[in-house]
């Protein structure tokens, strides 16, 4: 996993909240087999108009917010589906950070597993950070995440709160499959000591008699 | 005393050491083509195998055709996801439910009713709609495609503790309201995201009055209000449709499963982080307004006015929504037209829902320049209604009769709707674009969307049953 540590970047306001899955990455991009190259399709029926043209009224596609690392965004954020191609995305765009007042379960979990770092910010600061973004062109911010801290470039700054389990596997970049499967032999007690009759299906799928 | 979650979470645990997440033991472990060639890769690329091929299951669902399902599929990037999930499956030697087997459907509904879920499982799944299988009193949840990997090198997944939630149900939905009603008011209560963080519990007489279909249903919505799972404690009604399944325990192991299964529901007076009280009774058939399953109300009345709501947030997003929906607020729901009905869906896609649906349209006819597809959710779904004559009802009314998938639940198929045409749709989210761009989708239970169908608007189906 791509490790996060300090960043300091350009901020893009999105003032919406419950922005859901199917609005990051819509389905129709969801049948290919890679893991990259989704950047071009995040959010893409606000980006593009159905004739396939850009719409200018759409926030990230305003020239103030190219190259921006740092998605500002609405409650709930990255609800709906499983589907890890929506952080895929944000990050193949280009995002490193979102920030919001809370997010989906799902998507927490996704964005935790491959390095975009999700911040939970109170209701009140995230308006302020919203309004900054607005009114400052080239608004910038650095997300320290060893400190807990973000200071705007207008010097507006706060702390915030992250999980320290969490915080660690993002600072060192742990891989969760590595770090479990240095528990071979606790899986294999606990298969050991639970093998119920109805757990197992040892014969897969074929047609029973 | 125990919940229900505490007995699974405890029965399951690889690992727990404080600070980091717990180890949990995945019994479940169901596969799908659109999250899981990402994760073989990583198998491949890291020289790991898939730890347990008896406990994990794969089937092609979402974006198989519902009508041709002739090779090469038209849609060459979806012919080569399908190819790659039978690559995939034969190298790592995962049992698959191919297109061809009689057993394929949408995975929430082909994998119950093979027995393969049982009470007291962890199931997990790259599939939000996962947590339809804590109807079986199984704690069960949609991952992520990294968390997929994860679970075949290793068969458990790292998880913090959710916290719990009680949802009460008392007093009994009246006819023509079913468990799809509910869980949409359950969900307009709660808000689109006031479970998030929770595993909800159902619990009172009107939720153990429910079938298993009813249960399933229920269950399979919790994660529209945020919730990472939803349960049903096993009782009698849960024994009895597994009884005999083909990959339920047999015999003599069935009666000693069946006798732990009696202990897993939570004890008396187990305490809960939430609790939520409803009365099943005051409930009527719903109809989502918006674009989110929590914009809902009942289909007797009208389209909400945005400036009567609560909260800055709540009125900018009804407002956005009815713009996208193209209702006007006062607009009564029984005058609004559709252009499509959807029936099926691992929601509503199972033989009680096209009963329901079926009794609804009896001799009726559907609506001139209405569109109605009803898509069974498995082959064996699709037999049983084949048996019955369901399918004579759908199809004399005017029905397509299509074969299992996920279809226009999220339109990763060829089952689309065009921009701009509005949707009864038995399925789970009316998120915009979701059935299709510009598409416009009102969630309904199966007997509101016949009703629907019949009369080419939205409809009560109280007034036709």
């Amino acid at each position: 996993m791509q490790k996060f540590t300090v960043l300091t970047g350009l901020a893009a306001p999105l003032d919406r909240a419950n922005v859901d899955t199917d609005q990051l990455i819509p389905k129709q991009f969801l049948k290919r087999v890679e893991r990259e190259g989704f950047g071009q399709y995040l959010f893409y029926n606000w980006r593009f108009k159905p004739d396939g043209s850009p719409d200018l009224g759409f926030v990230l596609n305003q020239p103030r917010y190219q190259g921006a690392t740092i998605l500002l965004a609405g409650e709930n954020f990255g609800s709906g589906s499983s589907r890890e191609h929506a952080p895929w995305a944000l990050l193949d765009y280009g995002f490193r950070v979102v920030v919001a007042p809370s997010f989906a379960d799902i998507f927490r979990n996704n964005a935790s597993k491959i390095g975009l770092l999700l911040v939970e910010m109170d209701g009140q600061l995230m308006r302020e950070w919203l309004q900054r973004a607005q009114a400052n062109e080239g608004y910038r911010i650095t997300v320290d995440l060893a400190r807990q801290e973000m200071l705007g470039s207008d010097g507006f700054a706060c702390v915030f709160k992250i999980d320290p389990f969490h915080k660690r596997r993002l600072l060192e970049g742990l891989d969760d499959i590595g770090l479990t499967l240095e528990r071979q032999a606790e899986i294999k007690a606990y298969e050991e000591s639970h093998q119920e009759p109805w757990q197992a299906v040892a014969h897969g799928l074929t047609p029973r008699e | 005393m125990s919940t229900l979650l505490d007995k699974i979470w405890r029965s399951h645990l690889v690992r727990s050491q404080a600070g980091q997440p717990d180890l949990l033991y995945a019994d479940r472990h169901l596969v799908h083509e659109v999250t899981s060639p990402q994760a073989f890769a990583g198998l491949r690329a890291a020289g790991r195998q898939v730890r347990r091929t008896d406990l994990t299951y794969a089937v092609v669902d979402h974006i198989v055709p519902t009508d041709n399902r002739a090779e090469p599929l038209a849609d060459a990037v979806a012919d080569a996801q399908l190819k790659a999930l039978r690559a995939n499956c034969a190298e790592f030697g995962v049992a698959l439910l191919d297109t061809t087997d009689p057993r394929q459907g949408v995975i929430h509904v082909c994998m119950p009713e093979l027995g393969l879920i049982l009470p007291g499982q962890t199931v997990f799944c790259g599939d939000s709609h996962t947590a339809t299988h804590g109807a079986f009193g199984a704690l069960a949840f949609g991952v992520g495609t990294s968390e997929v990997e994860h679970l075949l090198a290793t068969q458990t997944l790292p998880q913090d503790r959710p916290r719990t939630m009680a949802v009460r149900v008392g007093g009994a939905l009246g006819p023509g309201v079913s468990a799809k009603d509910l869980i949409l008011a359950i969900i307009g209560r709660l808000g689109v995201a006031g479970g998030t963080g929770h595993v909800i519990e159902y619990l009172g007489k009107a939720v153990t009055a429910l079938s298993m279909e009813g249960r399933m249903t229920m269950c399979n919505m919790s994660v529209e209000c945020g919730a990472k799972a939803g349960m049903v404690a096993p009782d009698e009604t849960t024994i009895s449709w597994l009884r005999g399944r083909p990959y339920a325990p047999q015999g003599g192991d069935f009666e000693r499963a069946a006798a732990w299964w009696r202990t897993l529901p939570s004890d008396p007076g187990s305490r809960y982080d939430r609790e939520v009280s409803l009365d099943a009774t005051a409930i009527g058939p719903q109809v989502t307004w918006g674009t989110n399953p929590g914009q809902v109300a009942e289909i007797t009345g009208a389209a909400p006015d945005p400036a009567g709501l609560a909260g800055e947030q709540e009125r900018a997003s009804a407002l956005r929504a009815l713009d996208y929906m193209a209702l006007k607020p006062g607009v009564p729901f029984r005058d609004v037209a559709v252009d499509c009905v959807f029936i099926g869906s691992c929601t509503n896609g199972r033989l009680e829902d096209l009963r329901a649906a079926a009794a609804v349209v009896g001799a009726r006819k559907v609506s001139p320049g209405v569109r109605a597809l009803v898509v069974p959710g498995s082959g064996q779904v699709k037999a049983q209604a084949e048996a019955e004559g369901l399918d004579r009802v759908f199809k004399e009314a005017g029905f397509e009769w299509r074969l299992p998938g996920c279809s226009m639940c999220l339109a990763m198929n060829p089952d689309v709707l065009e921009a701009g045409e509005r949707c009864a749709s038995t399925s789970n989210r009316n998120f915009e674009d979701r059935q299709g761009r510009g598409g416009r989708t009102h969630l309904v239970s199966p007997a509101s969307a016949a009703a629907a169908a019949v009369t080419g608007r939205l409809s009560d189906p109280r007034q036709l049953i």
